[in-house]
Protein backbone atom coordinates (compact mmCIF):
# COMPACT_ATOMS: atom_id res chain seq x y z
CA UNK A 1 0.00 0.00 0.00
CA UNK A 2 2.82 2.31 0.79
CA UNK A 3 4.63 1.73 -2.59
CA UNK A 4 0.96 2.13 -4.15
CA UNK A 5 0.44 5.67 -2.17
CA UNK A 6 4.48 6.44 -3.29
CA UNK A 7 3.54 6.34 -7.09
CA UNK A 8 0.02 7.90 -6.99
CA UNK A 9 1.84 10.64 -5.36
CA UNK A 10 4.56 10.98 -7.44
CA UNK A 11 1.59 11.88 -10.33
CA UNK A 12 -0.36 14.21 -8.44
CA UNK A 13 1.43 15.65 -5.21
CA UNK A 14 -1.29 17.78 -4.46
CA UNK A 15 -4.42 15.22 -4.22
CA UNK A 16 -5.64 13.47 -1.10
CA UNK A 17 -5.50 9.98 -1.74
CA UNK A 18 -7.23 9.06 1.66
CA UNK A 19 -9.94 10.52 1.13
CA UNK A 20 -11.23 10.81 -2.47
CA UNK A 21 -12.72 8.20 -3.95
CA UNK A 22 -13.57 9.86 -7.53
CA UNK A 23 -10.53 10.15 -9.37
CA UNK A 24 -12.04 8.50 -12.16
CA UNK A 25 -15.35 10.23 -12.06
CA UNK A 26 -13.61 14.04 -11.34
CA UNK A 27 -11.13 13.59 -14.38
CA UNK A 28 -8.67 13.93 -11.76
CA UNK A 29 -6.55 11.29 -13.70
CA UNK A 30 -6.55 10.87 -17.04
CA UNK A 31 -5.56 7.98 -19.68
CA UNK A 32 -1.83 8.89 -18.71
CA UNK A 33 -1.83 8.51 -15.77
CA UNK A 34 -3.60 4.82 -16.01
CA UNK A 35 -0.84 4.34 -18.06
CA UNK A 36 1.50 5.10 -15.59
CA UNK A 37 -0.38 3.15 -13.03
CA UNK A 38 -0.14 -0.15 -14.64
CA UNK A 39 3.33 0.11 -15.77
CA UNK A 40 4.83 1.79 -12.47
CA UNK A 41 2.40 -1.32 -10.42
CA UNK A 42 3.98 -3.79 -12.65
CA UNK A 43 7.44 -2.21 -12.01
CA UNK A 44 7.76 -1.71 -8.45
CA UNK A 45 5.00 -4.54 -7.46
CA UNK A 46 5.68 -6.79 -9.91
CA UNK A 47 1.79 -7.20 -10.30
CA UNK A 48 0.51 -7.36 -13.91
CA UNK A 49 -3.13 -5.43 -14.00
CA UNK A 50 -4.90 -6.97 -16.96
CA UNK A 51 -6.73 -5.11 -19.56
CA UNK A 52 -10.14 -6.48 -18.60
CA UNK A 53 -9.52 -5.21 -15.30
CA UNK A 54 -8.69 -1.31 -16.68
CA UNK A 55 -11.85 -0.06 -15.28
CA UNK A 56 -13.41 2.74 -13.91
CA UNK A 57 -14.56 1.08 -10.63
CA UNK A 58 -10.81 0.04 -9.97
CA UNK A 59 -9.15 3.27 -10.28
CA UNK A 60 -11.88 5.45 -8.71
CA UNK A 61 -10.19 5.61 -5.02
CA UNK A 62 -6.32 4.02 -3.50
CA UNK A 63 -8.35 1.76 -1.56
CA UNK A 64 -10.00 0.35 -4.47
CA UNK A 65 -6.34 -0.09 -6.63
CA UNK A 66 -5.11 -1.45 -3.50
CA UNK A 67 -7.64 -4.21 -3.02
CA UNK A 68 -7.59 -4.88 -6.47
CA UNK A 69 -3.29 -5.17 -6.29
CA UNK A 70 -4.22 -7.62 -3.61
CA UNK A 71 -6.85 -9.56 -5.11
CA UNK A 72 -4.14 -10.34 -7.84
CA UNK A 73 -1.35 -10.59 -6.09
CA UNK A 74 -3.52 -13.65 -4.22
CA UNK A 75 -4.79 -15.02 -7.58
CA UNK B 1 -17.89 27.64 -59.81
CA UNK B 2 -15.17 26.94 -58.41
CA UNK B 3 -15.94 25.97 -54.29
CA UNK B 4 -14.74 29.28 -52.17
CA UNK B 5 -17.02 28.25 -49.06
CA UNK B 6 -16.44 25.57 -46.65
CA UNK B 7 -20.36 25.75 -46.01
CA UNK B 8 -20.80 24.75 -49.37
CA UNK B 9 -19.92 21.16 -48.19
CA UNK B 10 -22.91 21.14 -46.04
CA UNK B 11 -25.37 22.67 -48.38
CA UNK B 12 -24.61 20.33 -51.16
CA UNK B 13 -25.02 16.85 -48.49
CA UNK B 14 -28.22 18.73 -46.74
CA UNK B 15 -30.12 18.52 -50.10
CA UNK B 16 -29.66 14.72 -50.67
CA UNK B 17 -29.05 13.43 -46.86
CA UNK B 18 -31.46 15.57 -44.56
CA UNK B 19 -32.49 12.96 -42.11
CA UNK B 20 -29.19 11.06 -41.75
CA UNK B 21 -27.49 11.42 -38.47
CA UNK B 22 -24.13 14.17 -38.86
CA UNK B 23 -22.38 14.12 -35.65
CA UNK B 24 -23.45 12.12 -32.25
CA UNK B 25 -22.70 13.05 -29.29
CA UNK B 26 -22.96 11.37 -25.59
CA UNK B 27 -26.10 12.62 -24.97
CA UNK B 28 -27.64 13.98 -28.22
CA UNK B 29 -27.03 13.74 -32.26
CA UNK B 30 -28.11 16.31 -35.16
CA UNK B 31 -28.65 15.47 -38.77
CA UNK B 32 -27.54 17.18 -41.57
CA UNK B 33 -30.41 19.07 -41.96
CA UNK B 34 -30.64 20.06 -37.95
CA UNK B 35 -27.05 21.34 -38.64
CA UNK B 36 -27.62 23.56 -41.74
CA UNK B 37 -30.78 24.66 -39.98
CA UNK B 38 -29.21 25.40 -36.40
CA UNK B 39 -26.16 27.01 -38.00
CA UNK B 40 -27.97 29.14 -40.38
CA UNK B 41 -30.17 30.49 -36.99
CA UNK B 42 -27.21 31.03 -35.64
CA UNK B 43 -25.44 32.99 -38.39
CA UNK B 44 -28.26 35.34 -38.71
CA UNK B 45 -28.45 36.04 -35.20
CA UNK B 46 -24.68 37.09 -35.49
CA UNK B 47 -25.85 38.90 -38.47
CA UNK B 48 -28.67 40.65 -36.55
CA UNK B 49 -26.07 41.60 -34.14
CA UNK B 50 -23.56 43.78 -36.70
CA UNK B 51 -20.80 41.33 -36.01
CA UNK B 52 -18.81 40.67 -38.69
CA UNK B 53 -15.30 39.64 -39.64
CA UNK B 54 -14.21 39.09 -36.05
CA UNK B 55 -13.76 36.23 -33.59
CA UNK B 56 -16.57 34.22 -31.89
CA UNK B 57 -15.66 32.37 -29.06
CA UNK B 58 -17.35 29.10 -28.96
CA UNK B 59 -17.46 27.46 -24.98
CA UNK B 60 -19.35 24.59 -25.19
CA UNK B 61 -19.35 21.17 -24.07
CA UNK B 62 -17.86 18.88 -26.53
CA UNK B 63 -21.13 17.84 -28.38
CA UNK B 64 -22.54 17.76 -31.80
CA UNK B 65 -24.14 21.37 -30.99
CA UNK B 66 -20.89 22.71 -30.67
CA UNK B 67 -20.21 21.99 -34.21
CA UNK B 68 -23.56 23.78 -35.32
CA UNK B 69 -22.18 26.35 -33.44
CA UNK B 70 -19.03 26.78 -35.66
CA UNK B 71 -20.60 26.75 -38.42
CA UNK B 72 -23.05 28.98 -37.60
CA UNK B 73 -20.16 31.46 -36.92
CA UNK B 74 -18.85 30.71 -40.51
CA UNK B 75 -22.44 31.58 -41.49
CA UNK B 76 -21.92 34.60 -39.68
CA UNK B 77 -18.77 35.63 -41.57
CA UNK B 78 -16.88 35.24 -38.69
CA UNK B 79 -14.44 32.95 -37.20
CA UNK B 80 -15.01 30.19 -34.59
CA UNK B 81 -12.28 30.38 -31.77
CA UNK B 82 -13.26 27.08 -29.83
CA UNK B 83 -12.88 26.97 -25.72
CA UNK B 84 -12.76 23.94 -23.92
CA UNK B 85 -14.20 23.69 -20.32
CA UNK B 86 -11.16 21.48 -19.49
CA UNK B 87 -8.76 24.44 -20.19
CA UNK B 88 -7.29 26.17 -17.39
CA UNK B 89 -8.91 29.02 -16.21
CA UNK B 90 -5.59 31.53 -16.71
CA UNK B 91 -5.11 30.00 -19.98
CA UNK B 92 -8.69 30.85 -20.89
CA UNK B 93 -8.45 34.65 -19.63
CA UNK B 94 -5.38 34.77 -21.89
CA UNK B 95 -6.96 33.27 -24.87
CA UNK B 96 -10.05 35.89 -24.25
CA UNK B 97 -7.62 38.95 -23.60
CA UNK B 98 -5.75 38.10 -27.12
CA UNK B 99 -8.94 37.92 -29.11
CA UNK B 100 -10.71 40.71 -27.65
CA UNK B 101 -13.88 39.39 -29.14
CA UNK B 102 -17.29 40.41 -29.05
CA UNK B 103 -19.66 37.59 -29.22
CA UNK B 104 -19.34 33.94 -27.31
CA UNK B 105 -21.63 31.12 -27.54
CA UNK B 106 -21.99 29.08 -24.43
CA UNK B 107 -24.69 26.12 -23.38
CA UNK B 108 -26.19 25.66 -20.24
CA UNK B 109 -23.70 23.57 -19.15
CA UNK B 110 -20.76 25.94 -19.40
CA UNK B 111 -22.77 28.70 -18.69
CA UNK B 112 -21.61 29.80 -15.18
CA UNK B 113 -18.30 28.96 -15.31
CA UNK B 114 -18.45 31.49 -18.66
CA UNK B 115 -19.79 34.15 -16.52
CA UNK B 116 -16.83 34.11 -14.31
CA UNK B 117 -14.11 34.95 -17.10
CA UNK B 118 -13.34 38.68 -17.43
CA UNK B 119 -14.96 39.00 -20.71
CA UNK B 120 -16.31 42.18 -22.23
CA UNK B 121 -18.45 41.10 -24.72
CA UNK B 122 -22.07 39.64 -24.76
CA UNK B 123 -22.28 35.57 -23.53
CA UNK B 124 -25.31 34.03 -25.19
CA UNK B 125 -26.97 30.72 -25.15
CA UNK B 126 -26.68 27.89 -27.91
CA UNK B 127 -30.33 27.00 -26.85
CA UNK B 128 -31.75 30.32 -27.51
CA UNK B 129 -29.76 31.37 -30.78
CA UNK B 130 -30.09 27.79 -32.34
CA UNK B 131 -33.87 27.99 -32.89
CA UNK B 132 -34.02 31.37 -34.51
CA UNK B 133 -35.57 32.12 -37.39
CA UNK B 134 -32.93 32.09 -40.44
CA UNK B 135 -32.61 35.85 -42.35
CA UNK B 136 -31.76 34.17 -45.90
CA UNK B 137 -31.27 37.63 -47.17
CA UNK B 138 -28.89 38.51 -44.62
CA UNK B 139 -26.92 35.15 -45.12
CA UNK B 140 -26.93 35.38 -48.41
CA UNK B 141 -25.25 38.95 -48.49
CA UNK B 142 -22.31 37.66 -46.02
CA UNK B 143 -21.56 34.85 -48.60
CA UNK B 144 -21.14 37.51 -51.22
CA UNK B 145 -18.97 39.27 -49.17
CA UNK B 146 -16.99 36.23 -48.07
CA UNK B 147 -13.82 35.30 -50.04
CA UNK B 148 -11.97 32.24 -49.44
CA UNK B 149 -8.77 33.91 -48.01
CA UNK B 150 -11.12 34.79 -45.21
CA UNK B 151 -10.44 33.30 -41.98
CA UNK B 152 -13.14 30.72 -40.80
CA UNK B 153 -11.03 29.87 -37.10
CA UNK B 154 -8.61 30.28 -34.49
CA UNK B 155 -7.17 27.89 -32.55
CA UNK B 156 -4.32 27.85 -29.78
CA UNK B 157 -0.97 25.94 -29.48
CA UNK B 158 1.86 26.22 -27.17
CA UNK B 159 3.79 29.45 -27.25
CA UNK B 160 7.28 29.06 -25.48
CA UNK B 161 6.68 32.42 -23.86
CA UNK B 162 4.31 31.54 -22.06
CA UNK B 163 1.35 33.09 -24.09
CA UNK B 164 -0.34 30.56 -26.43
CA UNK B 165 -0.60 31.64 -29.86
CA UNK B 166 -3.70 31.61 -31.76
CA UNK B 167 -3.73 30.19 -35.72
CA UNK B 168 -6.15 31.53 -37.96
CA UNK B 169 -6.93 30.00 -40.87
CA UNK B 170 -8.67 30.24 -43.98
CA UNK B 171 -11.62 29.07 -46.35
CA UNK B 172 -9.08 28.22 -49.06
CA UNK B 173 -6.68 26.13 -47.14
CA UNK B 174 -9.34 23.94 -45.43
CA UNK B 175 -10.82 22.99 -48.37
CA UNK B 176 -7.44 22.35 -49.93
CA UNK B 177 -6.72 19.75 -46.94
CA UNK B 178 -9.87 18.47 -46.61
CA UNK B 179 -10.07 17.51 -50.44
CA UNK B 180 -6.72 16.35 -50.49
CA UNK B 181 -6.75 14.49 -47.07
CA UNK B 182 -9.79 12.41 -48.25
CA UNK B 183 -8.77 11.85 -51.37
CA UNK B 184 -5.85 10.38 -50.06
CA UNK B 185 -8.07 8.10 -46.55
CA UNK B 186 -10.72 7.44 -49.39
CA UNK B 187 -13.27 8.71 -47.24
CA UNK B 188 -16.87 8.65 -48.59
CA UNK B 189 -20.65 8.37 -47.58
CA UNK B 190 -20.48 5.20 -45.51
CA UNK B 191 -17.54 6.25 -43.15
CA UNK B 192 -18.48 6.27 -39.57
CA UNK B 193 -15.14 8.19 -37.87
CA UNK B 194 -14.78 7.91 -33.96
CA UNK B 195 -13.39 11.09 -32.94
CA UNK B 196 -11.28 11.45 -30.62
CA UNK B 197 -9.45 15.14 -31.17
CA UNK B 198 -10.76 17.72 -28.73
CA UNK B 199 -12.44 20.44 -30.56
CA UNK B 200 -9.70 23.38 -29.90
CA UNK B 201 -7.50 21.86 -32.04
CA UNK B 202 -7.05 21.63 -35.88
CA UNK B 203 -7.04 17.73 -35.43
CA UNK B 204 -10.88 17.63 -35.36
CA UNK B 205 -10.87 19.09 -38.96
CA UNK B 206 -10.73 15.77 -40.31
CA UNK B 207 -13.82 14.81 -39.32
CA UNK B 208 -15.82 17.64 -39.36
CA UNK B 209 -15.63 19.03 -42.87
CA UNK B 210 -15.04 15.22 -44.85
CA UNK B 211 -18.58 14.63 -42.63
CA UNK B 212 -20.34 17.52 -44.36
CA UNK B 213 -18.87 16.80 -47.52
CA UNK B 214 -19.75 13.08 -48.26
CA UNK B 215 -22.78 13.14 -46.19
CA UNK B 216 -20.33 10.72 -43.96
CA UNK B 217 -21.26 10.50 -39.96
CA UNK B 218 -18.88 11.75 -37.09
CA UNK B 219 -19.22 9.61 -33.63
CA UNK B 220 -17.71 11.67 -30.46
CA UNK B 221 -15.82 9.18 -28.73
CA UNK B 222 -16.28 10.06 -24.75
CA UNK B 223 -13.11 11.01 -23.32
CA UNK B 224 -13.18 8.80 -20.69
CA UNK B 225 -13.52 5.55 -22.81
CA UNK B 226 -9.74 6.37 -23.42
CA UNK B 227 -9.11 5.57 -20.30
CA UNK B 228 -10.37 2.26 -20.41
CA UNK B 229 -9.01 0.49 -23.74
CA UNK B 230 -11.98 -2.74 -23.72
CA UNK B 231 -14.91 -0.01 -23.35
CA UNK B 232 -13.09 1.76 -25.80
CA UNK B 233 -13.01 -0.96 -28.14
CA UNK B 234 -16.44 -1.98 -27.26
CA UNK B 235 -17.67 1.28 -28.04
CA UNK B 236 -16.13 1.40 -31.40
CA UNK B 237 -17.66 -2.08 -32.34
CA UNK B 238 -21.22 -0.70 -31.14
CA UNK B 239 -21.06 2.45 -33.14
CA UNK B 240 -19.98 0.30 -35.70
CA UNK B 241 -17.00 3.16 -36.56
CA UNK B 242 -14.71 2.37 -39.76
CA UNK B 243 -12.39 5.24 -39.24
CA UNK B 244 -10.18 6.56 -36.97
CA UNK B 245 -7.63 9.54 -37.22
CA UNK B 246 -6.05 9.65 -33.69
CA UNK B 247 -3.06 10.00 -31.88
CA UNK B 248 -0.37 7.58 -31.37
CA UNK B 249 -0.68 7.27 -27.47
CA UNK B 250 -4.58 6.53 -27.98
CA UNK B 251 -3.48 3.38 -30.23
CA UNK B 252 -0.91 2.80 -28.25
CA UNK B 253 -3.28 2.29 -25.03
CA UNK B 254 -5.18 -0.60 -26.90
CA UNK B 255 -2.84 -2.75 -27.96
CA UNK B 256 -0.21 -2.39 -24.94
CA UNK B 257 -2.63 -3.81 -22.26
CA UNK B 258 -2.77 -6.17 -24.92
CA UNK B 259 -6.53 -5.68 -25.64
CA UNK B 260 -6.19 -6.70 -29.38
CA UNK B 261 -5.44 -10.37 -28.12
CA UNK B 262 -9.04 -10.72 -26.12
CA UNK B 263 -11.03 -8.02 -29.03
CA UNK B 264 -10.83 -6.41 -32.03
CA UNK B 265 -12.44 -3.36 -33.80
CA UNK B 266 -13.73 -5.46 -36.13
CA UNK B 267 -15.34 -2.44 -38.75
CA UNK B 268 -12.28 -0.63 -38.58
CA UNK B 269 -10.82 -0.12 -42.07
CA UNK B 270 -9.02 2.72 -42.11
CA UNK B 271 -6.33 3.82 -39.20
CA UNK B 272 -4.86 6.94 -39.76
CA UNK B 273 -2.74 8.29 -36.77
CA UNK B 274 -0.18 11.10 -36.53
CA UNK B 275 1.82 13.42 -34.79
CA UNK B 276 4.15 11.14 -32.25
CA UNK B 277 6.38 8.18 -32.93
CA UNK B 278 4.18 5.15 -33.45
CA UNK B 279 6.71 2.68 -31.54
CA UNK B 280 7.07 -0.43 -33.82
CA UNK B 281 6.14 -3.24 -31.06
CA UNK B 282 2.16 -1.40 -30.42
CA UNK B 283 2.21 -0.91 -34.54
CA UNK B 284 2.71 -4.55 -35.01
CA UNK B 285 0.29 -5.54 -32.80
CA UNK B 286 -2.01 -3.28 -34.48
CA UNK B 287 -1.26 -4.30 -37.99
CA UNK B 288 -1.61 -8.16 -37.10
CA UNK B 289 -4.92 -7.41 -35.66
CA UNK B 290 -5.98 -6.06 -38.40
CA UNK B 291 -4.86 -7.35 -42.01
CA UNK B 292 -6.92 -5.80 -43.67
CA UNK B 293 -7.27 -2.15 -42.75
CA UNK B 294 -5.10 0.62 -44.26
CA UNK B 295 -2.70 2.57 -41.86
CA UNK B 296 -1.44 5.68 -42.90
CA UNK B 297 0.82 7.93 -40.77
CA UNK B 298 0.44 11.94 -40.85
CA UNK B 299 2.29 14.91 -40.22
CA UNK B 300 1.54 18.66 -40.26
CA UNK B 301 1.83 21.43 -38.20
CA UNK B 302 -1.50 23.74 -37.12
CA UNK B 303 0.38 26.31 -39.18
CA UNK B 304 -0.48 24.55 -42.01
CA UNK B 305 -3.84 23.66 -41.69
CA UNK B 306 -3.22 20.27 -40.01
CA UNK B 307 -1.54 17.28 -41.76
CA UNK B 308 0.74 18.01 -44.47
CA UNK B 309 2.15 14.91 -45.12
CA UNK B 310 1.09 11.06 -45.57
CA UNK B 311 2.37 7.77 -45.44
CA UNK B 312 0.19 4.64 -46.21
CA UNK B 313 2.47 1.87 -44.49
CA UNK B 314 3.00 -0.61 -47.44
CA UNK B 315 5.92 -2.60 -45.92
CA UNK B 316 6.77 -4.54 -42.91
CA UNK B 317 8.32 -2.72 -39.91
CA UNK B 318 10.63 -3.71 -37.48
CA UNK B 319 11.44 -2.55 -33.76
CA UNK B 320 14.15 0.13 -34.43
CA UNK B 321 12.46 1.14 -37.73
CA UNK B 322 10.74 4.65 -37.92
CA UNK B 323 7.49 4.84 -39.85
CA UNK B 324 8.20 7.27 -42.67
CA UNK B 325 5.96 10.53 -42.64
CA UNK B 326 6.01 10.07 -46.31
CA UNK B 327 5.51 12.92 -48.88
CA UNK B 328 3.17 15.82 -48.84
CA UNK B 329 0.04 16.12 -50.27
CA UNK B 330 -1.09 17.20 -53.39
CA UNK B 331 -0.41 21.21 -53.90
CA UNK B 332 1.59 20.88 -50.95
CA UNK B 333 5.27 21.63 -51.02
CA UNK B 334 7.63 20.19 -48.31
CA UNK B 335 11.34 22.11 -48.81
CA UNK B 336 14.43 20.90 -46.46
CA UNK B 337 16.21 23.76 -45.45
CA UNK B 338 19.94 23.67 -44.43
CA UNK B 339 21.41 26.37 -41.99
CA UNK B 340 22.11 28.33 -44.61
CA UNK B 341 18.68 28.30 -46.01
CA UNK B 342 19.51 26.30 -48.94
CA UNK B 343 17.66 23.45 -50.04
CA UNK B 344 19.14 19.98 -48.59
CA UNK B 345 18.38 16.11 -48.15
CA UNK B 346 18.31 16.87 -44.07
CA UNK B 347 17.44 20.27 -43.17
CA UNK B 348 14.16 22.30 -40.89
CA UNK B 349 10.86 20.99 -42.55
CA UNK B 350 9.22 24.36 -44.48
CA UNK B 351 5.70 23.98 -46.17
CA UNK B 352 4.80 25.70 -48.85
CA UNK B 353 1.16 26.24 -50.38
CA UNK B 354 -2.13 26.71 -49.95
CA UNK B 355 -2.28 24.93 -46.92
CA UNK B 356 0.20 27.63 -44.83
CA UNK B 357 -2.33 29.40 -42.67
CA UNK B 358 -2.70 33.17 -42.09
CA UNK B 359 -0.27 33.46 -39.39
CA UNK B 360 -0.92 34.20 -35.43
CA UNK B 361 -3.49 36.02 -34.58
CA UNK B 362 -2.71 39.63 -32.94
CA UNK B 363 0.88 38.55 -32.81
CA UNK B 364 3.01 39.87 -35.73
CA UNK B 365 6.18 39.11 -33.72
CA UNK B 366 5.90 35.45 -33.74
CA UNK B 367 4.06 35.28 -37.41
CA UNK B 368 6.90 37.40 -38.64
CA UNK B 369 9.40 34.23 -37.04
CA UNK B 370 7.85 31.60 -38.66
CA UNK B 371 5.70 32.38 -41.44
CA UNK B 372 9.06 33.68 -43.85
CA UNK B 373 10.00 34.78 -47.28
CA UNK B 374 10.83 31.22 -49.23
CA UNK B 375 14.56 31.71 -49.22
CA UNK B 376 14.90 30.33 -52.62
CA UNK B 377 12.50 32.82 -54.63
CA UNK B 378 14.03 36.76 -53.99
CA UNK B 379 11.78 37.75 -57.06
CA UNK B 380 8.46 38.08 -55.32
CA UNK B 381 6.26 37.89 -51.61
CA UNK B 382 5.57 33.97 -51.46
CA UNK B 383 5.21 33.01 -47.81
CA UNK B 384 6.10 29.38 -46.24
CA UNK B 385 5.78 27.98 -42.92
CA UNK B 386 9.21 27.20 -40.74
CA UNK B 387 8.14 23.96 -38.52
CA UNK B 388 11.29 23.51 -36.56
CA UNK B 389 11.15 20.25 -36.99
CA UNK B 390 14.07 19.06 -38.91
CA UNK B 391 13.23 16.14 -41.42
CA UNK B 392 15.02 14.29 -44.05
CA UNK B 393 15.09 11.70 -47.00
CA UNK B 394 15.74 8.07 -46.49
CA UNK B 395 16.80 6.13 -49.38
CA UNK B 396 13.49 5.25 -50.66
CA UNK B 397 13.31 9.09 -51.20
CA UNK B 398 10.69 9.21 -47.96
CA UNK B 399 10.45 12.09 -45.94
CA UNK B 400 11.47 11.03 -41.68
CA UNK B 401 10.70 13.20 -39.18
CA UNK B 402 14.32 13.50 -37.27
CA UNK B 403 13.98 15.93 -34.22
CA UNK B 404 12.82 19.14 -32.84
CA UNK B 405 15.01 22.58 -33.41
CA UNK B 406 14.07 23.59 -30.05
CA UNK B 407 12.47 22.62 -26.57
CA UNK B 408 9.31 22.10 -28.25
CA UNK B 409 8.13 18.32 -27.64
CA UNK B 410 5.08 15.97 -28.07
CA UNK B 411 3.34 14.12 -25.41
CA UNK B 412 0.15 12.32 -25.33
CA UNK B 413 -0.48 13.71 -28.80
CA UNK B 414 0.20 17.64 -27.68
CA UNK B 415 2.51 20.14 -29.05
CA UNK B 416 4.42 21.42 -25.64
CA UNK B 417 6.84 24.15 -25.32
CA UNK B 418 8.71 23.26 -22.33
CA UNK B 419 9.63 26.74 -22.36
CA UNK B 420 5.45 27.37 -21.80
CA UNK B 421 6.07 25.31 -18.73
CA UNK B 422 8.92 26.62 -17.35
CA UNK B 423 7.34 30.26 -17.68
CA UNK B 424 4.55 29.65 -15.95
CA UNK B 425 6.30 28.71 -13.30
CA UNK B 426 9.04 31.09 -12.85
CA UNK B 427 6.20 33.87 -12.99
CA UNK B 428 4.89 32.15 -9.48
CA UNK B 429 5.72 33.88 -5.86
CA UNK B 430 7.99 32.03 -4.09
CA UNK B 431 10.27 30.43 -7.21
CA UNK B 432 13.64 30.94 -7.93
CA UNK B 433 14.24 29.00 -11.22
CA UNK B 434 12.79 25.76 -12.55
CA UNK B 435 13.63 23.28 -15.47
CA UNK B 436 11.30 21.26 -17.35
CA UNK B 437 12.71 17.72 -19.25
CA UNK B 438 11.14 15.49 -21.13
CA UNK B 439 11.94 12.19 -21.44
CA UNK B 440 11.18 10.56 -24.54
CA UNK B 441 11.74 6.90 -23.70
CA UNK B 442 8.72 7.37 -21.00
CA UNK B 443 6.93 9.50 -22.61
CA UNK B 444 7.48 12.31 -19.22
CA UNK B 445 7.44 15.22 -18.53
CA UNK B 446 10.12 16.08 -15.31
CA UNK B 447 9.65 19.67 -13.39
CA UNK B 448 12.93 20.48 -11.39
CA UNK B 449 12.46 23.59 -9.05
CA UNK B 450 14.15 25.82 -6.70
CA UNK B 451 12.17 27.85 -4.50
CA UNK B 452 9.91 28.09 -1.04
CA UNK B 453 6.69 26.66 -2.83
CA UNK B 454 6.44 22.80 -2.19
CA UNK B 455 5.72 20.14 -4.14
CA UNK B 456 2.37 19.62 -2.97
CA UNK B 457 1.41 23.04 -3.60
CA UNK B 458 2.75 23.56 -7.37
CA UNK B 459 0.97 20.89 -8.48
CA UNK B 460 -2.12 22.52 -7.78
CA UNK B 461 -1.21 25.97 -8.13
CA UNK B 462 0.06 24.65 -12.01
CA UNK B 463 -3.27 23.08 -12.45
CA UNK B 464 -4.89 26.64 -12.53
CA UNK B 465 -2.33 27.60 -15.01
CA UNK B 466 -1.33 24.95 -17.91
CA UNK B 467 -3.54 22.62 -19.41
CA UNK B 468 -3.36 18.79 -17.46
CA UNK B 469 -1.46 17.48 -20.65
CA UNK B 470 1.33 20.14 -20.00
CA UNK B 471 1.52 19.25 -16.49
CA UNK B 472 4.38 17.59 -15.41
CA UNK B 473 4.08 13.87 -14.61
CA UNK B 474 7.23 14.39 -11.80
CA UNK B 475 8.06 17.61 -9.82
CA UNK B 476 11.22 17.84 -7.71
CA UNK B 477 11.84 20.87 -5.30
CA UNK B 478 16.11 20.78 -6.18
CA UNK B 479 18.15 22.71 -3.19
CA UNK B 480 20.47 24.56 -6.03
CA UNK B 481 19.87 24.14 -9.55
CA UNK B 482 22.71 22.73 -11.60
CA UNK B 483 24.01 25.15 -13.84
CA UNK B 484 26.43 24.94 -16.67
CA UNK B 485 29.86 26.43 -16.46
CA UNK B 486 28.10 29.74 -18.81
CA UNK B 487 25.69 30.21 -15.68
CA UNK B 488 22.94 28.43 -17.66
CA UNK B 489 20.57 25.71 -16.42
CA UNK B 490 22.30 22.36 -17.02
CA UNK B 491 19.69 20.47 -18.75
CA UNK B 492 21.88 17.49 -19.81
CA UNK B 493 22.35 17.50 -16.34
CA UNK B 494 18.79 17.46 -14.86
CA UNK B 495 17.34 15.14 -17.74
CA UNK B 496 19.81 12.14 -16.55
CA UNK B 497 18.35 13.14 -12.63
CA UNK B 498 16.31 9.93 -11.41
Amino acid sequence: MEELMDILTELHPDVDYDSCTTLVDDRIIDSFDIISIVSEVAARLDVQIPAEEIVPENFNSAKALAALIERLENE
Amino acid sequence: MQQRNVLEYLENTVKRLPGKTAYEGEDSELTFEQVYKSSRAIGSYIAAEAIYGEPVVIFMRKSPEAVAAFFGTVYGGCYYVPIDEEMPRMRIELILKSLDSKLMIVDEATRAKAEQFDFDGRIVNYEEISVLDEDKAALEDIRRRQLDTDPIYIVFTSGSTGIPKGVIACHRSVIDYIENLSAVLHFDENTRFGNQSPFYFDACLKELYPTIKFGASTVIVPRQLFMFPIKLVEFLNEKKINTVCWVVSALSMISAFGVLDKTVPQYLRTVAFGSEVFHIKQFNRWRAALPKARFVNLYGPTEATGMSCWYEVDREFSEGDVIPIGRPFENTEIILLDDDNKRATEGEICIRGTCVTLGYYNNPERTAEAFVQNPLNNHYPEFIYRTGDIGKLNERGELVFVSRKDYQIKHMGHRIELGEIEANVNSLDGIYSSCAVYDREKDRIGLYYTGSIDEKSLGAILKEKIPRYMLPNRTVRLETMPLTPNGKIDRKLISGLK
